[in-house]
């Protein structure tokens, strides 16, 4: 048992089910993000923890405790909302208050929590204005200020970063993480930015169609997606879904991908070698954009690299990469070149596939068989 | 920009609309300040010869109004005795009713609200018979109190449509953040929902102080002779058929009951404009 | 784990919501539909001076269309009705167009052409009582310029007078049709309006074809709140005309008024009543239908 157990929950609006029996469980300190497109589910868990929603089947626990039935103030919960909620009738001081008040902490103490908090966040200078007059970044801050003077068991946010500039969110982005490290309290964060899921969290729980697709630290789920949806959504660009056949050779396993001209080239693959009754199975080959490089740019640690000529079709700079496009099964592949590449496109130009990264999935039920 | 002799035309409309609207207030205004023989004598239109308050003191405080000659002042009281506690109810009513329909929405919520905001449009006279025979039955008819009562159920069906509308355009997620903060259901109404509500509730005071105070049928149907409101008794002073009809003073008396609205619109005419906009249920 | 029972005080929260809104509920439930199913009873019944529950079919209804008072009435409504929601639009409308024209001291204008709508009926009323009456009024005063002929007396006369209580109305609401018109204009997309002179309307053609069309909410709103108002339109009839000449400007609120309080006839009057909440739900029930119909997921 963790320290929160999301324990067989299910969730529906009458004959619709937003959410099919789920199971996490939390151990105290983690940071569990979860993350998933819009409609998966993943803001309903997140409302039913909160007590905001309530649970249609299983069993919600915090330290062994039931709370399915609690009120949200009765959970020992703090959440941080997407729109950050501020009360904007009331100052930042009246904001961060609030929640004490109601829980009947006396003035000095709510005063020096206060305090505490707005240093340490750094707001004590906004103390006595009005959410109307900040920034976004500052009202985010409010918002978790708010939220810490709970000290709440488990801590709940609803994409809070998603109202910020690219930039704030960098920086909020490794604020919370910073923040997280410093108070070891328990996190359950949603959102739908994978990146913000790969940074932050100790574990990610990836959910599509009411369903959690895998549950993982960020290595598993990024080097190990469970099944097809899972690696198209984890990584950016997305992980290359290339149409291939596996081959057995005289015991050693291969993928074989056609390329546009209509050549089929073999890719040695060492990670199907418990599938050697498959020879001839169509599969589905994951390869990331950084397993798909210039020679020089290969890894150095990885002992299944495999060098093809392959005639490039688009070529685009951005900064400190260069991605380049090549058609591999009849679907557009991506490769992370080095950003000076003496690649050109229409030409052909040797590419290294580190076959030790790559996976594959089958075709029909999508889910991951090497 | 137009040509210009075609703007000049433009503004020289306006102007005459301009003029079309405020000539009946022009009338009661200067009439209102002369003696009668003024107006008799054909000069509706002119400025006062003579200046003269006499019009206004008299229906103020001397005009035969009812049984005795108490001018419009009693009446004029009335009407604010009337109009303030039923606006105030009837607001607290329809935000209380907003806030439940919005944010703690239930199966069937909708349908009540079209149903309260059926109550808006009724004809009131499908309401005067039984309404007589219930003021009675409570022991209010022909009372202020009656009144007020009168006038706080058909004003909730506004006052609720006024406040369901801008709350639903309220962030959930505020009250969701109470919740968690440990605010009860009227905490959050007390210290959230209302604090951040002052744009509505003026909207819904001034449109139901305004609706209120003009209202006539009511007065007319449940109201005694000394319990009447502004308009019912400027009615009664207008229309008494005995004596010498004195122009200037029904004027002076048109212009006290129209004075209190009129303020208001003055004052915060861009809520008072709102209010009427809210005729589209949607808001 | 077993499932434990719903404490009273959580119980008791669940239902608190609808707690607060059952006095509203109640007070709808008897003083909206109750009462108008006991005036739709009243209609079917033998009321006189006093209720009475002697059930009568629909001879009130019949007594009531046979009555001239009533077919004057009603004749009347639809006159009134006509000419004052007709004028009143396109009098709003146009100025509303007047306006928005990029005009200075807009806001004093606005102003000024809106604040009869501030006023009691009873005191428009009063106003225009006197100054269209021939004695002192209008007429008078033309004639006192030198004008000897001129006559303006639709007050007094039979056949007009139902007329003067469309001037004294629409002045009274053509303002606040105008704003309504002028939220609408406000509220159109600019771009379009630049793509069409990019495209090379005329001033006219641009609103004919372009901004008019797209003005229906505005048409719909001010169409329901002013049916409804004509329907409901009472106070302005009794302090301009009381009904008079005769019952030349009788219309059924008056009508209804004073077959039940006067002419002890109430289920006569409650017929009429019931006649005009007919009107005005022909108009209003599909209206709210529309409007609040959730939209499908």
């Amino acid at each position: 048992m963790g320290f929160l157990d999301i324990d067989n929950v299910t969730k529906s609006y009458g004959a619709v089910k937003v959410l099919n029996e789920t199971e996490i469980s939390v151990e105290k300190g983690e940071f569990l993000v979860l993350v998933g497109p819009s409609g998966c589910g993943k803001s309903t868990l997140l409302n039913m923890i909160a007590g905001l929603e309530s649970v249609t089947s299983g069993e919600l626990r915090i330290n062994g405790r039931r709370i399915n039935e609690a009120r949200p103030a009765d959970r020992n919960i703090a959440m941080v909302f997407q729109s950050y909620a501020l009360y904007p009738n009331m100052t930042v001081r009246g904001n961060i208050s609030f929640g004490m008040e109601m829980h009947g902490i006396p003035k000095p103490e709510r005063e020096k929590k206060i305090a505490a908090v707005a240093e340490l966040l750094q707001i004590t200078q906004l103390l006595d204005r009005k959410p109307g007059q900040l920034s976004g970044g500052q009202r985010q801050r409010v918002a978790m200020g708010r939220a810490l003077t709970r000290d709440p068991d488990v801590f709940l946010f609803d994409e809070p970063l998603s109202n910020l500039d690219a930039k704030l969110r960098v920086d909020m982005r490794t604020e919370i993480k910073k923040l997280h490290a410093k108070l070891g309290t328990t996190i359950v964060y949603v959102t739908h930015d994978q990146i913000e899921a790969l940074t932050l969290s100790t574990r990610i729980a990836v959910m599509f169609g009411g369903d959690v697709q895998q549950l993982g630290t960020p290595q598993e789920i990024y080097d190990n997606p469970a099944n097809m949806f899972v690696a198209g959504f984890m990584g950016s660009p997305a992980m290359n879904l290339v149409p291939a056949r596996l081959r057995n050779i005289g015991g050693v396993m291969s993928a074989e991908v056609t390329l546009a001209t209509g050549t089929a080239i073999t890719l040695p693959f060492p990670k199907a070698s418990h599938l050697t009754q498959d020879d001839g199975r169509e599969i589905i080959l994951g390869i990331r954009p950084e397993a798909l490089t210039d020679p020089e740019g290969a890894s150095r640690d990885s002992q299944a690299i495999h060098q093809v000529d392959i005639p490039v079709d688009v070529i685009e700079p951005a900064g400190s990469d260069t991605f380049v496009t090549v058609s591999l099964g009849g679907k557009d592949a991506i490769g992370r070149f080095r950003a000076h590449t003496s690649a050109r496109s229409g030409q052909p130009f040797p590419f290294a596939f580190d076959m030790e990264k790559a996976v594959a999935f089958d075709p029909v039920t999508e889910a991951r068989l090497a | 920009m137009t040509l210009r002799p075609a703007r000049l035309f433009l503004y020289l409309i306006l102007a005459v609309f301009c003029v079309y609207y405020l000539l009946p207030l022009y009338v009661m205004l200067v009439n209102s300040l002369k003696p009668l023989s003024e107006i008799t004598s054909g000069g509706m239109m002119a400025l006062p010869g003579d200046w003269t308050t006499a019009a206004w003191t008299n229906a103020w405080s001397q005009a035969q109004v009812g049984v005795e000659a108490t001018g419009l002042k009693p009446y004029f009281m009335n009407s604010f005795l009337m109009v303030v506690p039923a606006v105030a109810i009837a607001t607290l009513m329809g935000a209380l009713n907003g806030y439940v329909l919005t944010k703690w929405s239930f199966k069937g919520a909708t349908v009540l609200f079209g149903l309260i905001l059926f109550g808006c449009f009724i004809p009131f006279q499908i309401v005067l018979i039984p309404m007589a025979r219930a003021l009675g039955f409570l022991g209010l008819a022909g009372t202020v109190p009656g009144l007020i009562f009168v006038h706080i159920i058909y004003g909730i069906s506004f006052s609720t449509l006024y406040f369901r509308n801008y709350y639903a355009a309220f962030p959930t997620e505020l009250v969701r953040a109470a919740e968690i903060d440990g605010a009860g259901f009227f905490t959050i109404f007390w210290r959230i929902m209302l604090p951040n509500s002052g744009p509505i509730a003026v909207v819904c005071v001034i449109w139901l102080f305004t609706n209120i105070w003009n209202d006539f049928l009511f007065g007319a149907s449940f109201a005694d002779y000394d319990s009447q409101p502004m308009t019912v008794a400027l009615n009664n002073l207008v229309q008494s058929s005995t004596g010498v009809k004195e122009y200037n003073v029904h004027f002076a008396g048109a212009i006290m009951a129209a004075l209190p609205t009129l303020l208001v619109y003055i004052v915060a005419g861009r809520f008072f404009v709102r209010g009427l906009m809210s005729g589209s249920v949607k808001g | 784990m077993a499932r434990s029972a719903p404490s009273a005080a959580a119980r008791m929260r669940e239902l608190l919501p609808r707690i607060v809104l059952s006095p509203t509920i109640a007070l709808i439930a008897i003083f909206v539909y109750g009462f108008i199913f006991f005036t739709t009873y009243l209609s079917f019944s033998d009321s006189r001076m006093l209720p009475s529950f002697g059930w009568v079919g629909f001879d009130n209804y019949v007594k009531l269309f046979q009555l001239r008072t009533w077919d004057i009435a009603i004749t009347n409504l639809a006159i009134f009705g006509t000419l004052y929601i007709g004028i009143c639009c396109v009098l709003g409308l146009s100025l509303a167009i007047l306006l928005d024209q990029k005009i200075r001291a807009e806001g004093f204008i606005r102003t000024v052409y809106l604040y009869p709508m501030a006023l009691s009926f009873i005191v428009t009323g009063v106003a225009w009582k006197w100054f269209l009456d021939p004695g002192i009024g209008l007429e008078s005063v033309v004639q006192g310029w030198g004008w000897e002929s001129f006559e303006f007396n639709w007050i007094k006369d039979r056949d007009m007078a139902i007329y003067t209580i469309v001037i004294a109305a629409v002045w009274q609401t053509s303002g606040f049709v105008m704003a309504t018109f002028l939220a609408g204009l406000r509220g159109i997309d600019s771009e379009i309006l630049h793509a069409a002179e990019v495209d090379g309307a005329s001033k006219f053609a641009l609103y004919r074809r372009i901004v008019i069309p797209q003005l229906r909410p505005a048409f719909l709103s001010a169409f329901v709140v002013l049916a409804h108002m004509a329907i409901k339109s009472y106070d302005l009839v009794v302090a301009l005309t009381n009904g008079g000449p005769g019952t030349a400007t009788e219309v059924p609120a008056t009508f209804m008024y004073s077959y039940t309080f006067t002419r002890n006839q109430m289920g006569v009057g409650a017929a009429s009543a019931e006649i005009m909440l007919l009107t005005i739900a022909a108009v209003i029930v599909p209206y709210l239908w529309s409007e609040l119909r959730e939209p499908k997921r």
